[in-house]
């Protein structure tokens, strides 16, 4: 654009993206490295053996993954990490009440539940991309309080308005005093739909170990997409738009627009992530299952070497691996060393914590360093 | 005579109650390079926003006039409208985006695309690229403005260079642009490359588009333009023909005569005391305003000016003595050494600075007239203050602040609801007092005035001359004023400094001729030398 | 040559007010800085309030119940404004500076100082672990900028967790604060009832109207508010306050405003560390592990529907804000107890405080 009547306009300056591209290979191997030298340190001291590791984490990763690669689309865009996911994972849970609620069981149940978790996880995502276009640069900050304030209108729908103003059904499923839903749900209905639709055993230490066969494929099947998408015109505009939006702006890319689509596309996967999630749990906590969602995804896509800026799909899998793999074995690692369960519990926390933390000091390190 | 690329006729244009434009028309022949020249401020910037509709053309009122485009009306909305009905731009800053590969910054947003299975259902946006008609389009596009490196390459870590050519080329890539502005493309640019660009722009010419070419560069616009407009203050102060003018000429119609007399009765320089401040070659890092080494002497008493074109770094000077961007050599303040990089220093020596970005770096905002006098001293001497409940403890002496604030109020005239004012709710004349009432509290001996009048209107602009006037005249202050009106420089200065380049080209007399001035200021200095 | 009219100029306020009578547009510009969500929760608490009266509660209590929770909380709250005079933002890694506060009770319980030395010594400890914690918190966040409250939000997480594995492991064996079953690891809640449970609070406490008025907590409030005013009148806080304000104008008059935040984040964590101290004293426990995790919140939310914003920040905001959520919080639980079952006041917290936050992170400011 023509030189606005302001003082001293911004020049491009050669190798203005700071960085060898050497030392960012290097940075982001480092991380994962890290990690899995602690994995293997605390494998050693808790003597834990293959079979074991495989059999938990066959059904961790199928119900983790999914929420993980929700997060890849925002990142692309220049979103950051989209803490909003939870809100994705509560239109997934109210899918998973519904269709319990209806007692559709099996696949259709499942599929049900989608269907039903789809449209509204649509108008979540667009309640939370106009938040998100409302407080440009603090974007992620936005869709952590977003979180727990929807958690609030969640608690308010299911605690209070289901069984007194929604007139509901299903006394089983309420608590003793006539309304408000249970604590925990169960979710027989809908549980290993998924999984067991191609029924797979293995062996492993003497028992038979599901391996949800359809579940890794539909997780290919998002990782695909994911790729495919990044070719796509408007994954070009995304991936131009979280490079540099002023300049995507001038070439005429809609920037808002594909802000608030790049969020329901994340809050959609966040939702069918949930919902992969509870069929393989088959319990629902009602109020807490979806809490933990957003940290725990988040921890797991940064422990791959991920970044705010720049995550991959590669990226996305192997840090459910990794993340999930510590999660297992913290406490089982603190009892061997320290008598104590609890310690690793409080470590594994203390991690996710601690990655994030870091990521975040990273990115606003770069950040500073970019513009200056 | 065939109908004109882009017509502009009688465009006018106001900021407030500044008239920025005041009847501009010129017409752009296919197949030409018309060339745009004129000082800053003299309304080019302007007129390119509105060619473009830019949106704060049509926040600040609109403007008046009519623009065609092709023997046309056209009336943009926004930047994007004026890309499709065939304008390009090569900017002054680059639109690229260093992650993406040359190829990718050249068809953004206009890549080629292939349908998928999504796409028939999700609609066109999910289509998928053609990499390979990208890179085709990209490597002709490279091809036409003579730049043979690999198409695939990431920005980030090309030369400044390349990246202009990159520029040029994306507009070029647009299938439909009949007029392809430069704003001053060869700024960054080495000889070698400079000359490149002229062959790409007369050859781009020759294919029929018509080339509008705003340039400072007097000797490239005498090689390649076929005609030429000069911009002076809002008007079109000449229209000449390259074949029958001069570099001479086309400088004297930039510059033009000051509106007032300018022989006024100048004392005699220092009478052999010691200079106020000695500058030995002095750089700046200021980023747009680079000063390259800078050998400069400022005598006591007297009122020496900076004048040159923007970019060019006099505004960095002030600002490099005042520690604000990182500077570097030798200076002396009355015969002693003065440390750089310091501002309490530089306050303490007896400096004070009125800076030029009255917005970022002249005002609290949100603060009180009579705290915004006060905060410089407050900080950089420790006065206003007093001692608090424990006499270690010093708190701000209101009363004496306040006190102070009216004093400077009513000698300045500071139109205002009282001094707890908030002062971003004053007019930029006021503001520009406060800033000056802030400077005189610290009773300095020496003043730097960065464009003392800008933005401001027309009354206040005689006042804050006045003002700098008697401070040198009553109270013996030195002053160094920099601006970009050289008519008012021509008004107060005794001497005045041109930087060109981050260099100090010239030092002139405030009556020597127009056209020196002005070829001082392009670059010419040996032409100027012999005007 | 045609000539094509100016276009019109956007009209302004006033112009569209005009027309309309005076006091819908005095009414309206009220509102408009007041802001609906502000006006909505007071509304809130009106309504509250005035079911209580209609179901006949005991009001005294209420009120007192009331003035005690805004005396427990309000350091917390006003340790949230130097860091946003400062330049910082909102703090919400206050968790930093409420951790050394609750070592600095752990370690006096754990020696068994009690009563007003060990509230002194508390006092005293914690703003001694809050100084280094402090400075090395706003060294962060200078490396951080633009990002302060993501990073704030984490380092504070993080570091609570941490914490949670050190007070299991700790050296801290005073039977009082372990397990009772295998002597180690301090237990969740730590009781005061022998320490300095309520000291301030009953300090020159009075009743009024049957008010219980807790004085001494009050009074160190009041103390510490005008302790903030005042150092925003002395040259350091001036400083602080201006590089805030400009960062680039306080660079000409030789201000670094790298210094100025690392001042301000101090000032925030030592007061934070103070402000656990006063709310352990008041609600007569001291809490570990999780409780920390979310205590920034709430503070934040007060200062926000007090009327400040991500930018700015005044002791008025601090001191209404506390009133007004404070308030709410206390009351919402018996008043809706009365009508639903279940911790609605709970839920109406997350929905307000959460709210508020939301609304004041969406207004365009200059951050």
């Amino acid at each position: 654009m023509a030189t606005t009547p302001a003082p001293a306009a911004r020049r491009a300056e050669p190798g203005m993206r700071g960085g060898s591209r050497v030392r960012r290979a290097f940075a982001s191997a480092s991380v994962p490295l890290l990690f899995a030298l602690l994995c293997a340190a605390g494998i050693w001291i808790a003597h834990l053996g293959p079979e074991f590791l495989l059999r938990e984490l066959l059904s961790r990763f199928a119900r983790n993954a999914l929420l993980v690669t929700a997060l890849l689309i925002p990142v692309l865009a220049g979103l950051g990490l989209n803490f909003g996911i939870v809100i994705g994972a509560m239109a997934g849970q109210i899918g998973a009440i519904l269709v319990t609620y209806w007692n559709v069981g099996g696949i259709g149940g499942f599929a049900l539940a989608i269907a039903i978790a789809t449209p509204l996880a649509i108008l979540f995502g667009l309640a939370t991309g106009a938040l998100f276009n409302a407080s440009k640069g603090r974007e992620m900050v936005t869709g952590f309080i977003a979180g727990y304030f929807a958690n609030g209108l969640y608690q308010l729908l299911f605690l209070f308005a289901v069984g007194s103003v929604i007139p509901w059904h299903a006394p089983h499923m309420l608590l003793p005093q006539g309304y408000g839903l249970r604590n925990t749900v169960d979710l027989l209905g809908i549980q290993y739909a998924l999984d067991d639709l191609i029924k797979v055993r293995i062996t492993l230490e003497g028992s038979p170990v599901r391996v949800p066969v359809v579940t890794f494929a539909l997780i290919g099947l998002m990782c695909a997409f994911n790729v495919f998408f990044q070719r796509t015109k408007l994954g070009q505009e995304l991936r131009a738009m979280g490079q540099d939006p002023g300049v995507a702006a001038t070439a005429g890319i809609p920037v808002d627009r594909n802000r608030v689509i790049a969020t329901v596309l994340s809050t959609v996967f966040a939702a069918w992530g949930q919902l992969f999630f509870l069929q393989n749990l088959g319990t629902l906590n009602t109020y807490s299952s979806h809490e933990q969602v957003g940290i725990f995804a988040i921890a797991a896509l940064l422990v791959s070497g991920a970044t705010v800026s720049r995550a991959t799909v590669w990226q996305a899998l192997m840090g459910t691996l990794l993340f999930h793999t510590l999660f297992v074995v913290s406490p089982l690692a603190g009892k061997a060393l320290a008598g104590d369960a609890q310690i690793g519990e409080y470590f594994r926390v203390f991690v996710a914590y601690a990655v994030i933390t870091v990521a975040l000091v990273l990115y606003a390190w770069q950040v500073k360093q970019g513009k200056r | 005579m065939s109908t004109p690329v882009l017509e502009l006729k009688n465009i006018t244009k106001s900021y407030d109650a500044n008239a920025v434009l005041k009847g501009v028309s010129l017409a752009v022949q296919p197949g030409s390079v018309h060339a745009l020249v004129g000082e800053n401020g003299a309304g080019k910037s302007t007129l390119m926003n509105i060619l473009f509709g830019m949106p704060v053309i049509r926040e600040s009122g609109g403007f008046g006039g009519d623009v065609l485009l092709g023997g046309a009306p056209v009336r943009f909305a926004a930047p994007v409208d004026a890309m499709a009905a065939g304008i390009g731009m090569v900017h002054q800053e680059f639109m690229l985006i260093p992650g993406f590969t040359i190829a990718e910054n050249i068809k953004l947003n206009r890549e080629p695309t292939r349908p998928t299975l999504a796409s028939r259902v999700f609609g066109r946006k999910l289509e998928r690229l053609d990499l390979a008609v990208v890179r085709a389009d990209a490597r002709a596009a490279l091809d036409r403005v003579g730049l043979g490196i690999d198409e695939w390459l990431p920005m980030a870590g090309l030369p400044v260079g390349h990246m202009q050519f990159v520029e040029i080329a994306r507009e070029v890539d647009k299938k439909h642009v009949r007029l392809l502005i430069f704003d001053e493309p060869t700024a960054v640019l080495t000889e070698s490359e400079a000359t490149r660009l002229l062959d790409v722009m007369r050859s781009l010419a020759s294919e029929g588009l018509g080339i509008l070419f705003i340039t400072h560069r007097l000797d490239e616009v005498m090689e390649v333009a076929s005609e030429i407009t000069v911009l002076r203050d809002g008007e079109v102060a000449a229209r000449l023909d390259p074949r029958k003018t001069s570099a001479i000429e086309i400088a004297e119609k930039m510059v033009g005569r000051p509106a007032g007399a300018v022989g006024h009765a100048r004392r005699a320089a220092a009478d052999g005391g010691t200079p106020k401040l000695e500058i030995h070659d002095l750089t700046v890092e200021m980023p747009g305003e680079r000063v390259e080494g800078v050998t400069l002497t400022l005598e006591k008493g007297e009122v020496l000016g900076l004048a040159g074109l923007a970019g060019h770094g006099k505004v960095g000077v002030a600002n490099g003595l005042m520690g604000l961007f990182p500077a570097r050599g030798r200076v002396l303040k009355d015969g002693k050494p003065f440390a750089l990089n310091d501002p309490r220093a530089a306050i303490r020596s007896g400096l004070a600075f009125v800076s030029e970005d009255r917005r970022g770096a002249g005002i609290l905002p949100d603060e009180s007239i009579e705290l915004n006098i006060a905060i410089t001293a407050i900080e950089a001497q420790g006065r206003f203050l007093r001692p608090g409940p424990i006499p270690a403890l010093r708190l701000l002496d209101g009363p004496a602040v306040r006190a102070h604030a009216l004093e400077r109020m009513r000698a300045l005239d500071i139109r205002s609801t009282g001094p707890r004012q908030v002062v971003k709710r004053l007019s930029g004349g006021n503001q520009q007092k406060v800033c000056l009432a802030r400077a005189m509290t610290l009773e300095p001996d020496t003043m730097l005035v960065s464009e003392p009048t800008r933005g401001i209107d027309v009354g206040a602009k005689q006042l804050v001359i006045d003002i700098l006037r008697s401070l040198n005249r009553e109270r013996g202050m030195t002053l160094l004023v920099t601006s970009s009106e050289l008519a008012e420089l021509r008004v107060i200065c005794d001497r005045i400094a041109i930087v060109y380049r981050g260099r100090i080209v010239a030092m002139l007399p405030p009556d020597a001729p127009d056209a020196t001035f002005g070829l001082a200021m392009a670059g010419e200095a040996e032409a100027a030398a012999h005007v | 040559m045609s000539e094509r009219a100016i276009e019109p100029r956007a009209e302004g306020p006033a112009e569209s007010r005009a027309g309309r009578s005076g006091m819908v547009a005095v009414v309206r510009e009220h509102l408009r800085e007041i802001g609906i969500p502000r006006f909505l929760i007071g509304l809130f608490l009106l309504l509250l309030f005035a079911v209580a009266v209609l179901t006949k509660m005991d009001l005294p209590s209420l009120i007192t119940d009331c003035v005690l929770r805004i005396g427990r909380n309000g350091i917390l709250v006003l340790a949230l404004l130097p860091a946003v005079q400062g330049g910082v933002g909102l703090n919400f890694g206050l968790p930093l500076g409420i951790v050394c506060g609750l070592l600095g009770c752990v370690v006096t319980l754990n020696a068994s100082v009690g009563g007003w030395a060990g509230l002194g010594l508390a006092t005293l400890l914690g703003i001694v672990f809050a100084i280094p914690v402090g400075l090395g918190y706003g060294w962060l966040l200078n490396r951080t900028r633009g990002q302060e409250m993501m990073v704030g939000t984490y380092l504070g997480f993080s570091i609570v967790s941490g914490m949670s594995i050190f007070w299991t492991m700790a050296p801290f064996r005073n039977p009082e604060l372990v397990w009772a079953i295998g002597g180690k690891g301090l237990r969740t809640t730590l009781t005061l009832t022998n320490s300095f449970d309520k000291l301030l609070d009953k300090l020159g406490a009075f009743q009024i109207a049957g008010v219980t008025i807790p004085t001494g907590t009050l009074v160190l409030f009041a103390a510490a508010c005008v302790m903030v005013s005042l150092f925003f009148r002395t040259r350091m806080g001036i400083t602080i306050s201006a590089a805030r304000s400009n960062p680039r104008f306080a660079l000409a008059c030789g201000i670094s405003d790298q210094r100025t935040r690392v001042q301000a984040t101090l000032f925030s964590t030592v007061l934070a560390a103070i402000g656990i101290v006063v709310f352990c004293q008041s609600y007569g426990f001291v809490q570990l592990y999780t409780a920390p995790l979310l205590m920034a919140f709430p503070a934040v939310a007060c200062l926000l529907i007090g009327g400040a914003s991500v930018d700015r920040a005044t002791l008025v905001h601090v001191i209404i804000g506390t009133v007004l959520f404070q308030s709410i919080l206390t009351v919402a639980l018996p008043v809706t107890s009365q009508v639903v079952q279940g911790d609605f006041s709970e839920t109406a917290r997350l929905i307000i405080q959460n709210g508020m936050i939301l609304y004041a992170l969406t207004r365009k400011g200059s951050r």
